[in-house]
Parts: structure tokens; sequence; C-alpha cells
């Protein structure tokens, strides 16, 4: 029985792990190739999700939602990083953090005024709404399994990207080295741009897989947000790999902690102590295992940075 | 006109206005604080609904007084309700307090309302502190406390013959209280009992302790968008095939119903109304809520009706002169109103003291995925903390 909850918690972290690194890898990069500090990234996933939500309610079909949604937002995103963010990468990070602060603040209220206060509702599709059994005795909700998939899939796509191609030799480039690369030539601005689409487009990815297990709502960006900077700062500023195994990380020690603790708790404090203080402690594992990995890695596992 | 003949003229106004003496109130003002926005938003909005309904039906007054209704958000956090209250309080200037669905919310609100010398009637949150030793002249529940509902389940479960169940509830006072509830009344093996911070909403890792908890049966305190993902999230692990989930009003009533739809059918779960109880105030309620809303009400909505009719009463019984505080601690107390619920009255504490019932989610006659009432759980039943209540008898 404990080995089925063992793998089970397992795959609930691995789910949870690969869609915080489909923020987490758009969010690197931008932060590591530019220097930019973007904390409008969650907006992207919230207007994402709303997007998605939106389409899938009028067409009645969940994947032509997903697949307008996410070209829609990747045109949002373009539009931004033109018109906005692309004044800002000159400026020092304090007004990059004040000017993506308001870019958030803004993009709340516009989707208050054009969705209203409440969550919008989304529904899974159908065909994937209900368990699959992977083992005699052992099911598995198939969604999440879904999740899972697309999940590796977008990580091993970004990775021949990054690894294989003209482009993603670039973008190593301009991550290690953002002068050296352009003075060999490199066109960092429409790089950048590019870049930009393809994390905005991953960020509604993101969005629109978890709305229906979730909750399609206003600011639903931050609250993940914050779990994206931890991924990136474990995982190094500016690496791919880095956010895919900082993700995995916190997305299973999120998962671990949850079950754990308390019992850990009950065990050796009682069920009082466990009860109060067990989930408690259990949000708070991921900030210590940042600080951990800090305090002997202080650039992340894999930091890109010469 | 010219710019100092206006300032003038002004001026005269506003020394006219100071001028007037202090009369009777010539309108009610309540500050309906609630949450609109976010997971817990569709128990605020039915509240608020519920209340408007009632001033509705009394033709836009309450107690013979014009009503104005001040509608605001507390976000679910608060922070945010601390600082909406104070501007209800102290520029408003509201005479009641109403509509907090959460009772983190409530305990924060409750000092700066009971020292501006605020009736607040709640319409949902009832947490055990305000029932027990921080009992306040100025705080009515119009709604249960924390607890009952919870040992209404509790009671049903144990006497259903389960043996073993597993709990789960938000880490939060009203989470607290709940499973306190459930427990006392249920006396079989707990195989788990998990807390989840209030605003998650993935339930992954809390389903698969469930499941490897052995469990026959699962007792769910969620409410809201809580409820309607965990439940969803339940049905798709197929866990639903497994065990049998039971759950208080909160997490199985008809706006949980609305989103989740048929996997709903057959739970059962405890609440103080229904909208199948059969009296005239009820009647007309649930008949007048679906017209105005075009949806069924769920025990929210009720109890913001309930709110909005006992201030109707109260103000009625003191002839409108509701800064007479003394006498409108009185009249509350006396309840005068017809409540949806059949009889209402109160606890020396100001928290109710009525019947508890079980209902169970069926398709009814229209092919609708509805709740039915199918039998009473407590008669005249009170709670818990009231023997720790010393209320003062002068109103402060």
């Amino acid at each position: 029985m404990t080995g089925i909850l063992l793998l089970e918690q397992a795959l609930n972290g691995l789910q949870f792990g690969l869609m915080l690194f489909l923020l987490a890898a758009g969010l690197t990069l931008v932060f590591g190739i530019m220097d930019m500090i973007n904390l409008a990234h969650g907006s992207l996933y919230m207007v994402g999700a709303y997007l998605i939500a939106t389409i899938a309610a009028a067409s009645g079909s969940f994947w032509i939602g997903l697949a307008g949604g996410v070209a829609a937002t990747a045109v949002i995103g373009v539009l931004l990083e033109l018109t906005v963010l692309r004044r800002l990468y000159e400026r020092d990070h304090l007004s990059q953090v004040l000017g993506t602060f308001a870019i958030l603040l803004m993009a709340n209220e516009a989707v208050r005024m054009v969705w209203g206060s409440q969550p919008v509702p989304m529904a899974m599709p159908a065909a994937l709404s209900g368990p699959v059994a992977l083992l005699p005795g052992f099911s598995y909700p198939a969604y999440r399994l879904f999740i899972i998939g697309v999940g590796l899939a977008v990580a091993l796509l970004l990775y021949l990207l990054v690894t294989h191609t003209r482009v993603g030799m670039q973008v190593r480039a301009g991550a290690s080295n953002r002068e050296m690369a352009q003075a060999m030539g490199t066109n960092v601005r429409l790089l950048f741009t590019s870049l930009f689409a393809v994390g905005t487009a991953l960020c509604a990815v993101a969005g629109g897989m978890l709305g229906p297990l979730l909750a399609v709502q206003v600011g639903m960006g931050e609250s993940i947000l914050i779990l994206a900077f931890v991924v990136i700062v474990i995982g190094g500023i500016g690496s791919i790999r880095g956010a895919l195994l900082g993700a995995l990380l916190v997305g299973l020690v999120d998962t671990a902690g949850r079950t754990l603790v308390p019992v850990l708790f009950g065990q050796l404090l009682g069920p009082a102590a466990a009860a109060t203080a067990g989930p408690a402690v259990a949000s708070i594992l991921i900030y210590v295992l940042m600080a951990g990995v800090l305090f002997w890695k202080p650039r992340g596992l894999f930091p890109s940075h010469g | 006109m010219s710019k100092h003949s206006s300032l003038r003229l002004a001026a005269l106004a506003a020394a006219a206005v100071l001028a007037l003496p202090a009369t009777a109130a010539d309108r009610v003002k309540v500050g309906l604080m609630s949450t609109l926005s976010g997971a817990g938003s569709g128990l605020g909005i039915d509240i608020r609904d519920g209340f408007q309904l009632a001033v509705k039906h009394a033709g836009g007054k309450l107690g013979g007084l014009p009503a104005e209704v001040i509608v605001a958000d507390d976000q679910m956090s608060p922070d945010a309700a601390k600082q909406t209250a104070d501007r209800l309080l102290k520029r408003d200037k509201v005479d009641f307090m109403t509509g907090i669905v959460f009772s983190n919310i409530m305990l924060a609100v409750a000092p700066p309302v009971f020292q501006s010398r605020t009736f607040y009637i709640s319409a949902n949150a009832g947490p055990s502190q305000l029932a027990g030793a921080q009992c306040n002249p100025y705080f009515f529940s119009a709604s249960y406390q924390n607890d009952n509902m919870h040992e209404a389940v509790g009671k049903t479960v144990q006497a259903r013959g389960v043996k073993k169940i597993a709990l789960l509830a938000p880490n939060y006072p009203a989470g607290k209280d709940a499973l306190a509830g459930f427990k006392r009344f249920y006396k079989g093996e707990i195989a788990l009992e998990t807390y989840t911070p209030l605003n998650q909403l993935d339930y992954g890792a809390e389903l698969s302790q469930i499941r490897a908890s052995g469990a026959d049966a699962v007792y769910i305190f969620l409410p809201g968008g809580l409820g309607i993902n965990f439940i969803k999230q339940f049905t798709s692990t197929g866990l639903n095939k497994e065990m049998k989930l039971f759950a208080p009003g909160f997490s199985a009533d008809e706006d949980v119903i609305r989103a989740v739809g048929e996997p709903m059918l057959g739970i059962f779960n405890s609440s103080q109304w229904a909208h199948d109880m059969d009296n005239a105030a009820n009647k007309r309620f649930v008949a007048d809520f679906q017209k105005e809303y075009g949806r069924l009400p769920t025990l929210y909505a009720a109890q913001g009706y309930d709110a909005a009719r006992l201030i109707d009463g109260a103000v009625k019984t003191v002839g409108g002169k509701i800064e007479d505080k003394a006498a409108v601690r009185k009249a509350l107390e006396a309840a005068k109103f017809e409540s949806v619920r059949g009889e209402f009255k109160f606890n020396t504490n100001h928290f109710p003291v009525q019947d508890y019932y079980l209902r169970e989610v069926v398709k009814d006659a229209q092919g609708r995925v509805t709740n039915k009432t199918v039998g009473k759980v407590f008669d005249n039943h009170a709670d818990a903390y009231a023997g720790d209540c010393k209320m003062p008898a002068e109103t402060p």
C-alpha cells in the first residue's frame, strides 16, 4: 500500500513540477539573456488560462480552446514586448520590477473588467475525466497523466531546440555572455522577441492545462509566479536544464512535504501538533529547500553565466 | 454666480446641515461586506442576493425605514477586509454589518466592529471563539455555530456504521471547528486527518493519502470552489467507486451541484435549511429567488435572507429608534421574524438553537440534480460553547 502511495505522490509531484517548468522556462530565458526581471510573467499565464477557457466554452472543444488560446496569448506577449518591455531592458532591476509590477496590476484589473471577479469554470475534456488503471489496484487520473505527457513533450522539444539548433546556440551564447554574443553578430533583439513569444506560449499552455484542475480566476498568476522564481533560483538563472531540474525538485518536495510532514510531526509531537504545525511547515518546505541549495550552491544548481 | 457667492452658499448649506438637531434615524444603513471575488465568491454572492431579496420583499425598507445596503468585497483576505470594514464603520457609519463568509475574516474584523458599537449579524461565519469565551453583545449569528453542521454529519456517519474515515478541512478557524464538531459525534476510527491551506485548489496529494489510508468513507469540509475542485478531482481518481463521500451542506449545496453535476448524486449532507422545507416564508423565498436570479438558492442565500429579516424585525420592534443600542439588542435577542428554516430562536450566546436536517443529492421530478431533505438529525440543537459565554447584561 505504501509503495502505491509513494508512486502516486511521485506522479503528483512530477505533474506539478512539469507545469512549474513551463512557467519557469520562459522566465529563466528572459532573466538569463536580457537580465530582465519580469513580474508580469504570471499575468500572461492568467490571460492564457482565461482566453483558453473562453474559446473552449465558445467552441465547445477543449482542444480548439487550447490551440486558439495559446496562439492569442503569444500574440499578446509579443505586443507587450514590442511596446513596453523592450524599453525596460536597459534600465536597472528596480525600474524593471516597478514597471512589470504595474503591468501585473493592470492585467488583473483588465481581466476583472472583461470577465468579472468570479472564477470562470473550465471543464476537462470528457475523454480524460476518468481514472486510468496503471497497475493492478492502482489507477491514476487520466487528465493528470495527460499533463505529465504534455510537460515531458515540451521539455524534450525545448531541449532539442536549445541544444541542437542554431537558434539554441545563440540563446545559450546570449545567456552566458550577452555582450560577446552581440559582438559576434547575434541579433539579440529579434532573438529575444521570438523567445518572448515562446515563453508566453508556454505560460498559456500551463494555464490551459491547470485551468480545469484549479480555478481560472483573477490573481491566479501571482502565487504560481513566486514558485516559478523559486524554481529558477534553485536551478540557476538562464539555464533550461536548471529550470527543469529545479521545477521537478520543487514539485516533488512540495508534494512529499504535504504527505510526510504531518505524519512525521504526528509521530514526534502528537496529533495536536501535527494538525496545527504540520500544514504550516509543509508549505514552507520549498523555501527551506531553496535556502539549502543557495547555501551550498549560491548560483543555483546549473548556473549559465560565465 | 460668482465664485465667492457660490462658496458662501456652500458654507451656508454646510452650516445648516450641521445645525440640524439629531433626530431619530431616517434610514437604516447596512454594511454588507462579503467575499465577492475568487474561489469563495459564489458564497458571498448568494448571501448578498438573499439579503437584497429580503429588502426587496420589504419594499426597499428594513423595519419600516428606507434601507441603504452598502455592498463591499472582502476579497477573501483578512487585511483587505479590515480596511473595508474600517471604511464602512468610520466613513459610512453603518448601523448594522453583515455578510462575512469566512471565519478567519470574521475574527479579524470583529474587534473594530464591536469597538464601534455596531451590531454584527452573521449571515454565515460562526467561529467557536465568538460562541464561547469571546461572545459579544454586538454579535448575532443568523446562521449556525461552525461545529453544528459537522456534528450532524458526524452523528449520521456514526449511525450508518462507518468504521474508518478520512477527514479533510482547510487550515483556518472554521476548518478546526468543523473537524472538532465532527469528532464530537463520530466515535469510529479516524484513518486520516488532514488540513490544507485555505487557498489550495489542487488535492492530488491529499487524494493519494486518502486512498492509502484505507478508509471506508471520507468527510470533507471545503466551502465553495474548494469543494467543487475536490469533488471533481475525487471523481477523476475513481475513488468515488471505492468509498462514500460525506459533506456538510456547504460542500454539497446548489452552487457545488451546478458546477459538478451528476457525480454529486447520492452524497449525504447536513444543513439547518433546505430549499424544499415546507413553510410559507421558505416557499416565497425559494420561488422569488429563482424568479429573480434564475437559480436555486443555497443555504448561504437563506442565511442572507434571514439576516435581513432579523434586522427588519428588530428595527420594527424598536420603532425605528436604532440609536438606542440596548433596545436594539433586546429586539435582536427576541428575534421576532419568520425564518425560512421554520422556527428561529437565540441561545444566551446569540447563536441559534435550531434543528439540523440530513439532505441527499438526488434527481428530482424535473430531472434536475438537487438536494432533497431525507430526515432530521438534531432537534433544537445548541452549540457546545454556550456554557463558556458570559454575556454582559448591560450593552456597553
